[in-house]
């Protein structure tokens, strides 16, 4: 990927995405980190665009920041009277300290290794391909997924009833 | 300047490490389901990145990624209602009055 464009996209979509997040996890103001959250979305979205994964980024935006987000603002609007905001509890330093852990180990663990990379170009479009391997080679993983969606509306609308 | 493989995964891990970070730190329940989602996308990431650079011609990162959007998706959703169904007899979402189970 040694296109000038390409590496601007990534920047720019990389900081899309990670300051939005940051920004979700040190607001005190939960409405402000849900709307973070959809741009941090939206952002992954560039990610998976700049990854030539097409479907995905669409997916990507109809699922997460189309429905999820819209879920967890219903849910901050429903739970508004008692919440004070988004504090935080009395680890921040715990948790920083182990956060910062796993990042310096993420980050010196993938620059050790070799990856073997492939110099081939990606599919152009990858849904006709998605389709194919969704119905043929993980057709069991896609059925039992439509039963987990099954099993947690059932589970989401018995456990939000007003009884 | 070449984009590769590893500028992604580093941009997974600091998105991991953040929504761990708030997963940890904060005290509304819904906040920490927001810092998962974080999570699960810095995962979506990372595979989809290694499906792109170590072979770009099957798709096997994106699929497990949309697997993972569907269940990232029912389990947001059974979270919340959860989460909704606490307050309804608690009135507070603070985890830090979620105590029932303190010895």
């Amino acid at each position: 990927m040694n296109d000038p464009v390409l590496a601007v996209a990534f920047y720019v979509m990389a900081a899309i995405t990670i300051l939005p997040a940051l920004a979700v996890v040190l607001t005190r103001n939960i409405i402000h980190a849900a709307v973070f959250l959809v741009a941090s979305f939206g952002g992954v979205a560039g990610i998976f665009v700049v990854l030539s994964a097409d479907f995905l980024a669409a997916v990507q935006l109809l699922v997460y920041a189309g429905a999820i987000a819209v879920l967890i603002i219903f849910a901050i609007m429903l739970t508004q009277n008692a919440s004070r905001g988004s504090q935080p509890n009395e680890q921040r330093w715990p948790a920083l300290i182990i956060s910062a852990a796993m990042l310096v180990v993420l980050l010196g663990v993938l620059f050790q290794t070799a990856w073997p990379t492939s110099a081939l170009a990606p599919l152009e479009t990858t849904t006709a391909s998605l389709g194919n391997l969704l119905l043929n080679q993980y057709v069991l993983p896609f059925e039992v997924v439509s039963v987990l969606l099954v099993a947690a509306m059932i589970g989401a609308i018995v456990l939000s009833r007003e009884d | 300047m070449t984009v590769g493989l590893g500028h992604f995964l580093a941009l997974g891990a600091v998105l991991f490490s953040i929504g761990l970070y708030g997963a940890l730190v904060k005290r509304n329940a819904i906040v920490i389901l927001m810092s998962i989602e974080l999570m699960f996308n810095a995962v979506n990431v990372t595979l989809v990145a290694f499906s792109r650079f170590i072979t770009p011609t099957l798709l096997t990162g994106q699929v497990f990624a949309i697997f993972i959007i569907t269940v990232a998706a029912a389990e947001a959703a059974v979270g919340l209602a959860i989460i909704i169904s606490v307050y309804r007899h608690r009135e507070t979402v603070d985890t830090g009055q979620f105590n029932l189970l303190k010895w």
